[in-house]
């Protein structure tokens, strides 16, 4: 359903501006680059999953040959465990704790300490010589040990009902009266599902180098999913100001979320201030997966009740998250996303916090929703089947609209949900045959998206060219977009248009590359500054027309009389206004900074067909179709392909990725061996279908799309296996042995 | 132990360089050859990002030590391009959107390469198990196969030579 | 890892005194595809690296005037998969082969590479012990022969001696209407390691079985060649009673863990269900032969 459109660039499939680099090797990721005089630190990481640190001797390894610097917690700023100091969703008192183990050690992979030294052999050596004495506590990893009666408690200054407890926080949204909707109910269908946790799996690792100079002036090289993050929170943890701290975003080889916090930045900063040389750090692979976030493992109950007609009037739904060590799990994606797409008049979702001996979640695509989603989908679908339904018909009976008020607060306005579930239906792939122990499935999702900081500098070349600058690193093609938008609001041809990420020198504050908002707040800002740029071409060429700028129209990228009343003038081109700029009021360039509104949820709906080896247990994803509202695709080859990211992601989730743990309580697979994330040929072409509903709150209509298509997969796989053998499966990863042990059961 | 001296021939220019005798190829590249093209994801072959080929062999140069590229020919993501023109691969990549972070980028393209020489006419299934050994967590593979595949097929029209040798 | 020596000889004789001479802390570098995996995870620290590519019969494959193969120890699956006869002679061996690891790790890993690392799931083991293939060690002592389902000692450890390199495979003969295969289970559809191999070399005449062997990989401490299954097959027209007879020895023989890989009772009911498709595999291409 592509919406018509004069559009000249904004809808093409331009090449993205930092394709070249990429495709020839010369693009520079985090651990790209190095600096003269530069050695290289490591980090000493706890062996147990719960410990206390009675003593850490680092003497042996400061007397080591070679060895510049030593840190540990003793380094690192405090943050009092009794006061919370937020730093957007993220609380200082864990991460200065996440960074370092401070009282205790709270999983296996946990930091102890740092060194640098003028090797990583050396560095690595002199690990092995810091003596930690600790006193190895009991603990507990799965939800279900974590909150029984006598688990051993995390942090006791946490209290869950009046006692110290593993519950870090409970989120509850409420709508009606779900008690009294129950009552309506003429069919009931109540499930228990647990998902294992799975981690983000960016191919890139963690990785940072640091120059300290002696009066402080910092300088950071690093991937992350926001640079300005990355200054703010090393600035937190190392008492530097912010304004000492320049945070160079690298290339981000994949994020996922995973890389909306720091783990090595702030350690880097204190052991080159230390030393005195600049410090590069690299996690290994086993690092990233034993130390960095991956989302939560979950548990949780979905209550739902209808009409015999289909018609929803109750749900009820509680979500219990893993946090890891420190709370912060994503409980307002599982709580606030998974009823969203249906306009139901009771509702309840609640949601835990729950706090295990796992290295601490970080965000992941949707963070909450998807474990959300996959109780509700799959509760749906078993609905559906009760009410002898088919499942897209009583979604669409129930479909969110606009005027839906959606139990987690909004008034949805023009939302995209009923043409997603229209489309899926309409679909050949909907209504094609299947073969022998084949089966099909469909689920929906919802992601909220998001707004907020961003900032732009757009300027003019002297030679009529422009120069972008935004604050927002480049996950997946953001550049390409705003290229676009750009070159379609000057008239011009996108490869005159230069989009460059900027450094926390150079650009002003802008939040996180996170929530799907990207897109939607550069482009804002990237609209109001080249708006500016216009209006500043139309004055010149007005006071060289000698007319009022009212009578100047800006069009194929050149000023022209707005019409025949104004005068007949050759149109003044860009690079002819920008070679005159000099004697004409001097430099032409705009910048805007805003905290952006009017993000608007986006919807999904997919269908997944399987095929299943009953004597192996092994499912296949055999055909993939995603149709999903995407507001306006402004590079739809980017848009499709964060859809078929999300979709493999989601195949992974639900077939072989998890996190596997020793009785010792460490992990078992931490590398791309085992721990399963799809390959070439485990997949089928991942189809798309994009539907425009335009956000009316957007100059381009746009809505973040990079979210929500990993929301609905896994109860979509779920629902095919289902079908396919006629036995449902509560529990995530649906692997091999785990399907032959249910399928002779 | 005193470093080991390498001779050799990266995307066809002799090279020396000095490595440890534990360095692997892909450490000796990334390190004194200042060729950063090919990446580290996980050093024990299981994410190809640092393929590259030796004596037109693809491999992960993750596990093959520096000190075994005496003598051998060496080629790495630098190597594919000539010049200024792009290979077929690395144009169609751009065109049709084939990555996202790219940080499997130079990996997938190299691995590519390899493939459409031994099999210019590769069916889908084919590239699929080819590619198998290089991960990518972005795409969901959809685009980067039929960038392969249209690749494949605009070389056999056209003829491109240059590049199959 | 400084300490570490590199060392690549062209002859043999120079690479076993040098790494008889090294003792335990000796490794042959083959392909390297588990040696430098296990050297950089820290399990392994070696102090002399002993390159055997260098040796021409290390790499060399060669069919021998009766029909038969050498195979050196250091030749790579692309290599064996390259030759022109190989993979028509020994196709079960060869897809065992091109089954260890990716395409980039297939350009570098080795059959004897893959029997030294003594992993009781490593693919082109079971298929070897089907194909009844012998291996010519040689040590400070001179040369010997051994069954290459003898070599494994258990997880990680080999019965070679100390000093002893493992120089070749010899494959026999085919008799008309022989073939082979290899199948495994693995949770993806690359890049995994075995949950349960199993590799079936057979000989039809008349469509009846009157030969066969059977590996089985990643069911016990070592790849086992399982007779009693063979046994079953042998002298059958491998008809259902036939193959569920050798699926139930093939499950009997299993000695498996439960591992982060799969469970003991997945590992014993695979090795039934694997035995039956690999042996239909390998009936249908001996049939053509």
């Amino acid at each position: 359903m592509n919406v018509v459109t004069n559009n000249k660039w904004i809808g093409q499939r331009t090449i993205r501006p930092d394709g070249v680099d990429k495709v020839t090797g010369r693009a520079a990721f985090a651990a790209d680059t190095n600096m003269p005089g530069m050695i290289w630190g490591k980090v000493l990481r706890s062996p147990h999953p719960h410990a206390r640190i009675k003593s850490i001797d680092t003497s042996k390894a400061e007397a080591l040959p070679g060895v510049k610097a030593v840190v540990t917690a003793r380094d690192i700023v405090d943050f009092p465990v009794d006061k919370s100091v937020m730093l957007g969703i993220q609380d200082m008192r864990w991460m200065c704790r996440n960074v370092m183990a401070r009282e205790k050690a709270l999983f296996p992979g946990h930091p102890i300490a740092a060194v640098a030294a003028t090797s990583e052999a050396i560095a690595a050596k002199a690990c092995e010589l810091i003596e930690v004495d600790y006193e190895v506590l009991p603990w507990a990893i799965e939800i279900d040990d974590a909150i029984k009666p006598d688990a051993p408690i995390l942090h006791e200054s946490l209290k869950f009902e009046g006692k110290p407890s593993n519950i870090a926080g409970r989120l509850e949204v409420k709508k009606g009266d779900v008690a009294e909707g129950f009552k309506q109910a003429e069919v009931v269908v109540e499930r228990t599902f647990t998902t294992r946790p799975v981690h983000q799996g960016y191919i890139e690792p963690h990785a940072c180098l640091v120059s300290v100079a002696a009066d402080n002036k910092t300088t950071i090289w690093s991937s992350s999913q926001g640079q300005f993050m990355v200054r703010a929170m090393t600035a937190y943890l190392t008492g530097f100001p912010q304004s000492d701290i320049r945070a160079i975003p690298a290339e981000i080889g994949g994020g996922f979320g995973g890389k909306t916090i720091v783990y090595l930045e702030p350690l880097a900063t204190l052991l080159a201030k230390k030393s005195g040389r600049p410090v590069k750090m690299v996690m290994t692979r086993e690092e990233v997966m034993r130390a960095t976030g991956p989302t939560s493992g979950s548990k949780s109950t979905v209550k739902i009740g209808a009409k015999k007609d289909g018609t929803i009037v109750a749900a009820q739904g509680t979500f219990y998250l893993q946090a890891g060590a420190l709370p912060g799990s994503p409980i307002r994606g599982a709580v606030g996303c998974s009823f969203s797409p249906y306009d139901i008049p009771h509702v309840l979702s609640v949601g835990f916090d729950v706090l295990s001996n796992r290295s601490k979640v970080a965000a992941y695509r949707a963070p909450g929703a998807p474990i959300g989603a996959y109780a509700v989908e799959c509760v749906l679908d078993e609905l559906a089947e009760a009410l002898k339904m088919d499942p897209l018909e009583l979604r669409l009976k129930n479909a969110a609209k606009q005027g839906t008020k959606a139990a987690h607060g909004p008034v949805f306005p023009r939302i995209g949900y009923i043409e997603t579930l229209e489309a899926a239906k309409a679909h050949p792939h909907y209504t094609a045959p299947l073969g022998k122990l084949q089966g099909r499935g469909v689920a929906s999702g919802f992601w909220f998206n998001a707004g907020g900081e961003s900032s732009a500098q757009v300027n003019i070349t002297e030679d009529g060219n422009v120069v972008v600058t935004t604050g927002h690193p480049d996950i997946g093609g953001s550049r390409a977009a705003i290229a676009n938008i750009c070159a379609e609001l000057l008239g011009i041809d996108y490869r005159r248009v230069s989009v460059l990420i900027g450094d926390t020198a150079t650009v002003g504050f802008s939040n996180l590359t996170g929530g799907s908002r990207v897109l939607f707040a550069s482009a804002m800002v990237v609209t109001q500054s080249t708006d500016k740029i216009i209006a500043t071409l139309k004055e010149r060429a007005a006071k060289i027309w000698e007319i009022d700028p009212e009578a100047v129209k800006w069009e194929n990228g050149a000023a022209h009389p707005a019409s025949p009343n104004a005068g007949e003038f050759p149109p003044l081109t860009l690079a002819e206004l920008a070679a005159k700029a000099p004697a004409m009021g001097g430099p032409i360039g705009a910048g805007v900074q805003l905290n952006t509104e009017g993000a608007e949820g986006g919807f999904g709906t997919h269908i997944c067909d399987v095929e299943v080896d009953t004597e192996l247990g092994i499912v296949r994803v055999i055909r993939y179709t995603a149709v999903q509202d995407v507001g306006r695709a402004v590079h739809p080859s980017y848009v499709e392909g964060q859809m078929q990211g999300g979709v493999a992601q989601g195949i992974g989730w639900a077939l072989n990725e998890e996190y596997i743990y020793r009785k010792d309580g460490k992990v078992d697979n931490p590398g791309f061996l085992d721990y399963r994330m799809p390959v070439c040929s485990d997949l089928p072409m991942l189809d798309t279908v994009m539907v425009e509903v335009p956000n009316p709150k957007h100059p381009q209509g746009v809505k973040g799309v990079g979210e929500v298509p990993l929301v609905p997969v896994m109860a979509a796989v779920a629902n095919a296996v289902h079908n396919a053998l006629g036995k449902r499966f509560y529990a995530l990863p649906m692997s091999p042995p785990k399907v032959l042990e249910e399928l002779e059961g | 132990m005193a470093k080991l001296h390498v001779s050799t021939t990266i995307n066809g220019e002799p090279m020396e360089f000095l490595c440890e005798h534990s360095d692997t190829m892909l450490d000796a590249l990334r390190g004194p050859l200042g060729l950063t093209g090919s990446k580290e994801g996980c050093a024990s072959g299981d994410c190809g990002a640092c393929s590259i080929t030796i004596d037109d062999r693809l491999i992960c140069s993750c596990l093959m030590l520096a000190a075994e590229a005496e003598g051998h020919e060496i080629r790495t993501i630098e190597g594919m391009a000539h010049g200024e023109k792009l290979h077929p691969l690395q144009q169609k990549f751009l065109e049709m959107a084939a990555l996202q972070c790219g940080i499997c980028t130079s990996g997938m393209l190299v691995a590519s390469d390899a493939l459409l020489r031994k099999n210019p006419r590769p069916s889908e299934e084919e590239v699929r198990f080819w590619l198998a050994g290089n991960l990518c967590r972005c795409t969901g593979y959809d685009k980067i196969v039929r960038a392969v595949l249209e690749t494949a097929a605009e070389m056999q029209e056209q003829g491109l030579k240059e590049f199959c040798q | 890892m400084t300490e570490l020596r590199y060392l690549a000889p062209s002859s043999l004789d120079e690479a076993i005194g040098a790494f008889a001479a090294a003792g335990s802390a000796a490794r042959i570098l083959a392909g390297g595809t588990d040696l430098l995996v296990q050297m950089r995870s820290g399990v392994l620290k070696p102090g002399l690296i002993v390159d055997i590519k260098k040796i021409a019969e290390m790499t060399a494959i060669e069919e021998t005037a009766d029909g038969g193969f050498h195979i050196g120890a250091a030749a790579s699956g692309m290599a064996l998969a390259e030759h022109a006869r190989f993979g028509k002679v020994w196709p079960g061996v060869l897809e065992a082969v091109n089954l260890i690891g990716s395409k980039q790790v297939q350009g570098r890993a080795s059959a004897g590479g893959n029997l030294c690392n003594g992993s009781p799931a490593g693919d082109s083991v079971p298929a070897m012990v089907a194909a009844g293939a012998i291996v010519t060690v040689q040590g400070p002592n001179g040369r010997r022969q051994m069954k290459v389902e003898d070599v494994p000692a258990g997880p990680g450890r080999t019965n070679l001696l100390p000093g002893e390199i493992l120089v070749s495979f010899t494959l026999p003969p085919r008799p008309k209407g022989s073939s082979d295969a290899y199948l495994r289970m693995i949770p993806r559809t690359e890049m995994d390691i075995a949950v349960v191999g199993v590799g079936v070399s057979l000989t039809l005449k008349d469509g009846v079985c009157t030969a066969a062997r059977i590996g089985l990989g990643a069911v016990a401490p070592t790849v086992l060649l399982v007779e009693a299954a063979a046994n079953a097959l042998i002298g059958s027209k491998l008809d259902d009673a036939a193959l569920n007879a050798a699926a139930a020895a093939c499950s009997a023989a299993c000695r498996p863990i439960d591992d982060k890989r799969g469970t003991i009772t997945y590992r014993t009911k695979v090795a039934g269900v694997l035995l039956k498709r690999t042996t239909a595999i390998a009936a249908k291409r001996a049939q053509e032969n």
